[in-house]
Order: structure tokens, then sequence, then C-alpha cells
């Protein structure tokens, strides 16, 4: 329609309108290439931690060796992959046009995130390269940490620049939802992919510096052993689990909740419907980002905390669980009397629905006190969290980069390969995370290099390890499939329409095949609901009568 | 009671490990009710509902408020349930009772030891059948965690501080201890295992082992002085710390700073070690921790008291 | 750049909505540093909950009465930021550069008079951490006789808390040197100064984290 005018690719030119960009699509690209590179590394450790346990005894790796590989696994996956990966890539991307914004409120800001997210991690590589190996688990526990590599120094300071990075996107976000919206686009008109990122800058702003300050406290405690954390100098290692449990369980809903949104996105159009509960939804994505700070204490039942606080814990761990179980029901519900159309975004929407109701029920379990004792630190919690993060965030964000491509690279990928890759991708990880489950409810610790001596009591090890290993290697195959065609609809897929969905949110109705350097010509007017397909006779055409 | 194991967890050993158990399929049964619930629903909307035309526009849906409260108050109710009888089941696991048989352990990268109240020391974990038995447990470096799958039991454990678990073994058999809580480099092989005997067959077993695994009182209190960082105030060696030295220091005269004095025999000792705020020997400020009274064994004190007599 | 500095960026609307937007911004980047700050206060409140004699007692080797003066200095730069301020709306900018340039001293003075205390303490063995040694006599308090346990803590928790504001404070000096080179360069007018004002929000926070971590280093 509007031919030959410059989209946001093609308005600039060289490798300098890259990196010096201010635009927030072009930086939304920038953490695609940075988030898809350590995704590819962490997928590659896993499978070397996978192929290590698929036989006991030592196979490919030996204690340290596997010790150091989870460990990064662990590392890259958390604060380089699953927390920057759907704010950084989706919502930069999608935010500031689905609220008829031609920027986020701080462009500059927004660029210097990225370059603190690359510091943060070109840190980490580089002391895991050149200093020392670390071996302490993502988690970093005193008095273990305080006493290892001196890596470990690079790396908690890698986390806290990284951290930087977090803050500052959560930041650009609230501000770009309360000061840019368009002139109709009112609160309850908001995409719930908008709720869900504007909650999730909350518990950015708000948890992160709490991390930022333990990390500076332990970097301190390792460098000069000021005594707060190790108790061999008079400190407490428990008050260590605290301060990084106070991050790290709101850090979850950094990881979930945005995917939430793109789940309830995808759910919308792709059954063209309301979404059912909307307000909740919207609302209850605030409530558990602050709920979600209050609930640290039931990752410590058996660390040696007191009883009456575990007791608290647990009840307040329930009080999250229930508007997030409702959400599942909503998201069901959605397709109720829709017109359900079944693309690979909606196929990983439902695989999401799939995967993530494993992974709360699960954690229900884990939540109650008496079985976490006996579930804690074993392979059901690895299952657990990984039906969680990936299952339920990385699904999400997989789900959501399917959905935005035509958008974002103005070409189409091919369906049948995308469907395809998602049986395998949704084949793979049941058979390697299903048997974790087992393998952690019968007894085997998490962080093990091998059980070969659990044999004789436990003889179901052995065949439960290798269908886990299968089944991540069929998971990687999926997971590289998608990686082949997208690379290939990026240079010879088919042109992709203004709105191939029929969407009705502002991305797809107000913006040509890809979006113009500053998003719109002019500032749109909203006069509906993000989901209200029954009045966007602008997508559609006017209803025909019968 | 035997014939209880199953697929997701391995045959309970312990009195607890009942109670435990039947939580835990109450809750997978649930669950998976819930979860077949769900997905069918979901199967069955994707499907009843698919796309007929490119022109579907179908009419908003008027919400239900019947169905929304109950899926509020549905999955409310069973997880006030499940809390409920988690609670009580956890004050179970953490309240041993009062006649529970006392054993210590102490992990260290990467082995653990048990020390039995009449000195016999262990590397593997020797308990009585049907007798309620206590651990108080300490780690010497990293943090460990006690966990044996078959009882249900886990607590991590901490260097200077103790942590406790209790359990009732329900069978004669042999079991794994493993470690839970990662302490690295060899962390997979820190085993050990719970033999569980008849109430004969532990106490000849204990009475075997005495001899070979017990200390001199006084070697028993220099473990004690390095393991509770003791020396951290009090040197051996005659010079001054934030303490008195130990070295010369029993039977020798004790100046206070309310002006009276004492001879240093060993009920003094007991006494500053026990309560140490109540005489303050001048020169030196009141810091001394005051709970030794009640985390140290009465062994351990009295071997303290002895070791401290032989520093002459 | 225009010479007023009255930039409207591309992607806002008006300048109210730029001004408000970038407004909020510093005030969630407060409360980012409220909670930076928060982690150091819950260590320090559960080692006093844990050692208050030790607290108490190591707490006498800070001086009050440097730490007093530091109070007054940093309390003084409030009024000369809030007063720029005032008569940058005004647009007298003259007496901005000259406030400024005031608020800019009494940061320094800030920074010497800890300059004086750290040194104070560096030379008697007090370090943070693995070093921390105290030895010699200073105003009749034999230094070694401070050297219990938990006493390290608590001098750890003093120098990273005072450490990092210390840091804030240079930031701040910084960003003031930064501001008067613009205000003398006339970017700022009673229709906008935004720079202004936001670092003088900033520079209140860095004053009250000092308020409260004044009492409970030296005082209590």
């Amino acid at each position: 329609m509007r031919e030959g005018s410059h989209n946001y690719l093609s308005a600039r030119k060289g490798l300098w309108s890259w990196l010096a960009t201010t635009d927030h699509k072009r930086i939304g690209i920038l953490y695609a290439i940075a988030c898809g590179t350590f995704f590819l590394l962490g997928g590659i450790l896993a499978t070397f931690v996978r192929t290590e346990l698929g036989t006991p005894g030592e196979t490919i790796l030996d204690q340290d060796g596997y010790n150091q590989i989870f460990t990064l696994h662990g590392v890259v996956m958390v604060f380089l992959v699953i927390i920057p990966a759907i704010p950084g890539i989706l919502g930069n991307f999608v935010l500031p046009i689905q609220i008829g914004a031609k920027d986020v409120a701080f462009p500059r800001l927004n660029l210097a995130s990225w370059y603190l997210f690359m510091a943060g991690a070109l840190m980490a590589v580089f002391g895991w390269l050149f200093v020392g190996k670390v071996d302490t688990g993502w988690t970093f526990y005193t008095p273990y940490s305080s006493g290892a590599s001196n890596a470990v120094l690079w790396l908690t300071s890698a986390v806290f620049v990284a951290g930087f990075a977090s803050i500052f996107t959560g930041l650009n976000f609230i501000v770009t939802v309360h000061k840019m919206r368009a002139p109709g686009m009112t609160w309850n008109r908001l995409p719930l992919f908008v709720w869900a990122i504007y909650a999730t800058g909350i518990v950015q702003v708000l948890a992160t510096p709490v991390i930022g300050i333990t990390m500076v406290l332990l970097f301190l405690e390792k460098l000069m052993q000021i005594g707060i954390f190790d108790p061999a100098l008079g400190g407490d290692p428990v008050l260590f689990q605290h301060f990084f449990w106070f991050y790290s369980h709101p850090a979850v809903y950094i990881m979930i909740l945005p995917a939430m949104g793109i789940i309830s996105d995808l759910m919308g159009t792709f059954s063209r419907q309301q979404v059912s509960g909307y307000t909740f939804i919207a609302l209850s994505s605030v409530a558990i980002a602050f709920l979600g700070f209050l609930v640290w204490g039931h990752h410590m039942f058996v660390a040696g905390q007191s009883a009456l606080s575990s007791i608290i814990f647990s009840m307040l761990t329930f009080l999250i669980g229930i508007p997030t179980g409702i959400k599942v029901f909503n998201w069901v519900a959605t397709m109720y009397k829709g017109s359900v159309w079944l693309r690979t975004p909606m196929i990983y929407a439902l695989m999401f629905l799939f995967l993530f109701t494993i992974g709360g029920l699960t954690g229900i379990m884990v939540g109650v006190l008496a079985v976490d004792v006996h579930l804690h630190d074993t392979y059901f919690i690895v299952a657990h969290f990984h039906y969680v993060m990936m299952g339920g965030a990385l699904i999400g964000l997989i789900g959501g980069l399917h959905y935005w491509w035509p958008k974002m690279t103005g070409r189409m990928y091919n369906e049948t390969a995308g469907v395809i890759a998602a049986v395998l991708v949704f084949i793979g990880f049941n058979l390697t995370f299903l048997p974790q489950f087992i393998l952690g409810s019968r007894g085997m610790p998490r962080r093990y290099h091998d059980y070969t001596e659990l044999l004789p009591s436990f003889p179901e090890f052995a065949p439960l390890n290798m269908a886990s290993t299968i089944g991540s290697y069929i998971l990687g195959v999926g997971l590289l499939m998608i990686l082949v065609y997208a690379l290939y609809s990026l240079f010879k897929g088919p042109k992709a329409p203004a709105n191939p969905w029929g969407a009705c949110t502002l991305e797809w109705t107000h913006t040509g095949p890809l979006p113009d350097e500053h998003n719109f010509h002019e500032t749109p007017l909203v006069t509906r609901g993000p989901y209200d397909f029954h009045l966007a006779d602008d997508v559609f055409g006017p209803k025909e009568e019968n | 009671m035997n014939d209880q194991s199953s697929i997701w967890l391995p045959e309970p050993a312990s009195t607890v490990a009942g109670d435990v158990d039947t939580l835990f399929y109450f809750i997978l049964v649930t669950s998976a009710i819930l979860f077949v619930g769900v997905m069918g629903a979901m199967v069955t909307f994707a499907w009843r509902y698919r796309r007929r035309s490119e022109n579907d526009r179908p009419e908003p849906v008027q919400e239900s408020k019947i169905i929304e409260a109950s899926w509020i108050a549905i999955p409310s109710i069973l997880v006030a349930v499940v809390f409920i009888w988690g609670f009580r089941v956890f004050l179970e696991l953490g309240i041993a009772p009062p006649n529970a048989y006392e054993i210590n352990v102490t992990a260290r990268k990467w082995s653990w030891t048990f020390t039995y109240p009449n000195g016999a020391v262990s590397t593997d974990l020797h308990v009585p059948v049907n007798r309620p038995v206590k651990l108080r447990m300490s780690s010497e470096d990293v943090i460990h965690s006690f966990f044996v799958p078959a009882f249900r039991v886990k607590a991590d454990v901490l260097q200077g501080r103790y942590s406790y678990v209790w359990f009732e073994a329900t069978r004669a058999d042999t079991f794994n201890v493993v470690c839970a809580e990662y302490c690295g480099t060899a962390h997979s092989d820190m085993y050990a295992s719970v033999v569980v005997q008849s109430q004969d067959d532990f106490e000849s077993w204990l009475a075997e082992n005495m001899g070979d695994g017990s200390l001199t009182p006084a070697q028993r209190g220099e473990r004690v002085y390095t393991q509770q960082g003791c020396f951290a105030c009090h040197t051996l060696d005659g010079t001054t710390s934030a303490g008195p030295t130990f070295l010369g220091l029993a039977g020798s005269t004790r100046n206070f700073t309310d002006g009276t004095s004492a001879v240093a025999d060993d009920n003094y000792i007991r006494a500053a070690i026990v309560n140490p705020a109540q005489e303050i020997v001048e020169g030196f400020l009141p810091v001394m921790p005051g709970q030794y009274a009640t985390t140290l064994p009465a062994e351990d004190i009295d071997a303290l008291v002895a070791f401290i007599q032989e520093q002459q | 750049m225009s010479s007023t500095g009255t930039t409207l960026k591309h992607y806002f609307v008006n300048h109210e909505q730029q001004f408000d937007a970038a407004k909020l911004g510093m005030w969630l980047f407060l409360v980012t540093e409220i909670l930076l700050f928060s982690g150091m206060f819950v260590a320090y409140a559960v080692y006093r909950s844990w050692h208050p004699e030790v607290f108490t007692y190591a707490s006498e080797l800070l001086d009050w009465r440097l730490g007093a003066l530091n109070t007054v200095v940093l309390l003084a730069s409030s009024f000369t930021v809030a007063l720029s301020i005032h008569f940058v709306q005004k647009g007298e900018n003259d007496k901005v550069v000259v406030l400024l340039l005031l608020t800019l001293a009494c940061a320094a003075i800030f920074m010497v008079v800890k300059y004086i205390e750290y040194e104070g303490k560096f030379s008697h063995g007090v370090f943070p951490g693995a070093g921390f040694e105290p030895h010699g006599i200073v105003d009749g308090k034999d230094y070694s006789k401070y050297d219990i346990p938990f006493a390290p803590q608590f001098f750890s928790i003093y120098f990273v808390m005072t450490g990092i504001h210390g840091i804030h404070v240079l930031v701040g000096m910084g960003l003031f040197g930064w501001l008067i080179t613009r205000v003398a360069r006339g970017h700022f007018s009673p229709q906008w100064y935004t720079p202004v004002e936001l670092t003088g929000l900033y520079w209140h926070l860095v004053d009250i984290i000092w308020i409260f971590l004044f009492p409970l280093l030296y005082l209590i």
C-alpha cells in the first residue's frame, strides 16, 4: 500500500547502523542474535550433560568436567537466555508497536542495556576461558563458591552487570507503558502481552538490585574474606541463600510472565475469540509480580530455616499457585466457541498448556512441606523446573517467534517444517524430562556425575537415564530443525502479507509487512480492545449477515 | 506393608515414609485427574471449534460466573487440603520423640562420619530397628545434605551450626545415604550406608566397635576445640587473643573484673564454658557466646575440660 | 541541539510527555537504588541482632564527630541543589552555577572527610575482611582490644556500605561537573531543565541513605 517507502530494515544500511541503532525493533533483533547464540551454546552443553548421564560410569566427562559443564549450562541458560530473551527480543520488538508508540521512552538506554548485557556475557565467557573453571552450580552457594576458583569473581561480576541490563530494560518498559500509549489505548485495551511485560518490568526493577548487592558481597567475600557468608569466618551461609532466592524466585516470574503474555495473545488470535478472563489475567500478572517476592523461602525447606518460616512460605506459595492455575483454565476456555486455527504458533501455545500444566502441578507437589523434604534437590526438581522454564518460558518464546516472525523478517516460514519440528520438540522434551520425575522421586540427587554405586539398590536408574538422554537428542534435532528452516525463510522464504494471521493488535493492523523505521506514519487511534475480532471490520471487512 | 513399592517411590522403610507416600500419591492422583480434565477440554475445544473458513468471525462468549467461581473454588480447596496435610506430616518429620537415640554426624568433602554416644565412630550409619533415632549433624566445610531416600528424610548439613533429622526404621536392611546438596568434585561419590539392625545386633556391633574408634577424653576434647573454633579466641601457646590462653590455665588463680578471684579447677573451667558471662577475667570483655551449654553434649564438655587441664 | 536545549525527541508527542517519562524513569531508578542498599541494611540488621554487644562495642572506633560533620555537609549540599532547581526554573542561570559549584564543593568535602576516616582505620589495621588486625592506640582507645569475634563483620559491613555510598557520591560529583558546564553554556531554560531536576532527585537519595547510615554505624 505504501510502495517504495522505507521499512525499518531498509531505512539504513551497514554494520554501524545496527550497532549504534536506537530503534527498538533493531535492538530486538540484536537480542535475538545474542540470545540465539547463547541458547545454542547452552543446548550443546546440555547434550554433554545428558550424554555423560546416559550410561553409568564415566562416559565422556570426568567429575570436575561434568560439574563445570552443568554449571555453565545453568548460568548461560538462566542469565543469558531465559531471563533476557522474551523481554529483550519480543518485548523490544513488539511492545512499543502494540501500544501505538514510535519507540520506547528511553531508546539510548535501551541500546545501553543491550551493551551491558553483552558486556556481562563476555565477562562470563572471558572468566571461563582465561581465568579458571567454575563448578559452583548456577546458584553459587557459599561457602562452596567463596572457596572456588577465581573465575567466580568474573562470573559474579557478569551477573551483576547483566543484572543492570535487566533493570534498565524493565524500567524502560514500565515508563513506556505508562507514558507512551497511543490515544484510545486505555489500560483495559492493552494486549495481554503488554500487561505481562509490564508486570515483568516491576519484578526486574524490584528484584534485580538484590541479586546485584548479593553478587557484590559474594565478590568481596571471595576477594577479601569479609566474613558475611562464610561460616569459617563467622558468616552465615543461609543468609546468602535468603538473599539469592529473594531475587531468584521472583526471577522465575521474570522468565514465565512474558511467556504467559505470549500465550494469551496466541490463544486470542488463533481462536479469533476474546481471551477469557482478560481482566483477571492482566491483574493477576501484576499481583503475581508482587506476591512473587514473598515465597523465596520455599527453596529452603531443608536448608535450616525455622519450621515456622517454612510453613508460612509454603502457604504463600499456594496463594500464588491458584491464580496461575486459573490462567490455564482461562486459556483453555478462550477456545470455547472460537475458530481455532492450528498453525505452528498455536501448536506451540497448546504445547505450552500441556507442559506448563505438568510443571505447575508438580510445583504444587514440591510446595507441600512434607513431600518437598523427600523431593528437594533430586531430579524431580530438575524435571519440574525444566517443565516450567523450558516447557513454559522457552516454548512460549518459540511460539512467539513463530507468530511475530513475518513481522520481524517480512517473510513466511515453511508451515509443514514448523509442524514437524514442533512434534519432534514435544516428543523429545517429554522423553527427556518425564523419566527425570521418576528418577528424582525414587531418590537420585541432582548435580550427580555418576549413579553406578546406586544401581544395586536402584537398577531402574540406568534405563531411565538412557531414555532421558535419547529424548534430549530428539529435542536437539527438533530445535536445530527450527534453526534451519528459520534461516532458509530469512533468505528464501515467501514474502509475508501485513497481517497473515488475521490478528487485531496494532503491530498487525497498522503497519506494513515490515514496520517503518518509526513504526507508524501517523499515530494510531485505538477504538477497540486487542481481541475484539467481532468489531474488526478493518481486518476482515464488513460482516456478512446470515 | 513392604509391597508399597511402585514406579514412583522406593520401598518405604521408616515410620514417617508411609504418611509421606500417602500424601504424595494423593497429590499425584489428584493432579493426574486435573491434568487429564484440562487436556481433554483443550483437545475437545481445539477440534470441536476448529476453523471452518477464512471468514469465521465468532461472537464473543458471555463468561459464565458459575464456571469461573468453580474453577477458583475447587483448586483453592484442593491446595488448602494438601497444605494442611503436608503441614501435619512436616511436623511429624520435624519433631523427634524425646526418647530418640542420638547419633552425631559429621560431613566433609566427601565422606560421612557417625559418632555414637559411647564414643564409637563409623563411616556407615548403624541404627537399631523400631527405635527412633535422632541425628545431630554438622559439616566441616561446605554445605552437604543428608538424604536417605528409603526413609523420606533429608536435611542440609552446615558448618558452624547443628541441623537434625530423625527417623524410625521399620525393617532390618541396608539403605543408601546420599549427599543431596552439591558439594564439589566427588559429590556423586559421597555415599554411606544405613545398616538397620535388631536391637541385639546393634548393641553387639556397638560394643565391638567401641575400642577402635573411641578417643581418650583429652583427644576428644582437642577435636571439640578444633571443631567448635575455640582456637579463634583461646590459644594454646600462651599468647593472649580475645580470650585467655589455655596454656597453664588449669590450676592458676583467676582475677575477675568484680575484684574477686578463684582457682581454675575443673568445676571452674566447666562453669566458664557453659556460663561464660558469670565471671569475667580482668583484661577481657564479655564476648564469649553463651550457647555451649545447650549445643555441646555433656561428653564433649567433659572432654574439653580434660583437654584444657592437659595444657600445662 | 538548539541553544535553549528544549529538544523534543521524535518519539514523544509533546514536552510534557517527555518530561513525565524522564521523571518516572528516574523515580524507578531510585527505587532500584533503595533496594540495592536495602540488601546491605538487611545484612546489617541480621548481624546486629545476632551480636548486638559486639556491634555496639566495635562502633566505638568510628568517630561520630567526623560522621556528624559529613551529615551536616551533605544536608547543606541537598539544600543548595534544591535552591539550584528553584533558580533554574526562574532562568537565573548565574545563581544556578554558583549553587551547583557549592554542591560540588560539599561533595568534595564529604569525600575528603571519608578519606581521612578510611586512612585512620587502615593505618591501624582495620581492614575489611582477612586483613583485619587492629593495633595501636588512638584517642586513648587501644585498637588491639577490638580484635574480637564478629568485629570484622561490623567493619566489613561498614566499609561495604560507606564504600558503595561513596561511589554514589563520586558519581554525583561527576554529574554536577557535567551539569555546571551545560548550565554555563546556557543549555537549560525554565521550559527545559530535566537533567538538573533528575540529578537533584538522585542527590537527595544519596543524602537520605547517609542519614540512615550515620546513626546505624556511628551512633548506636
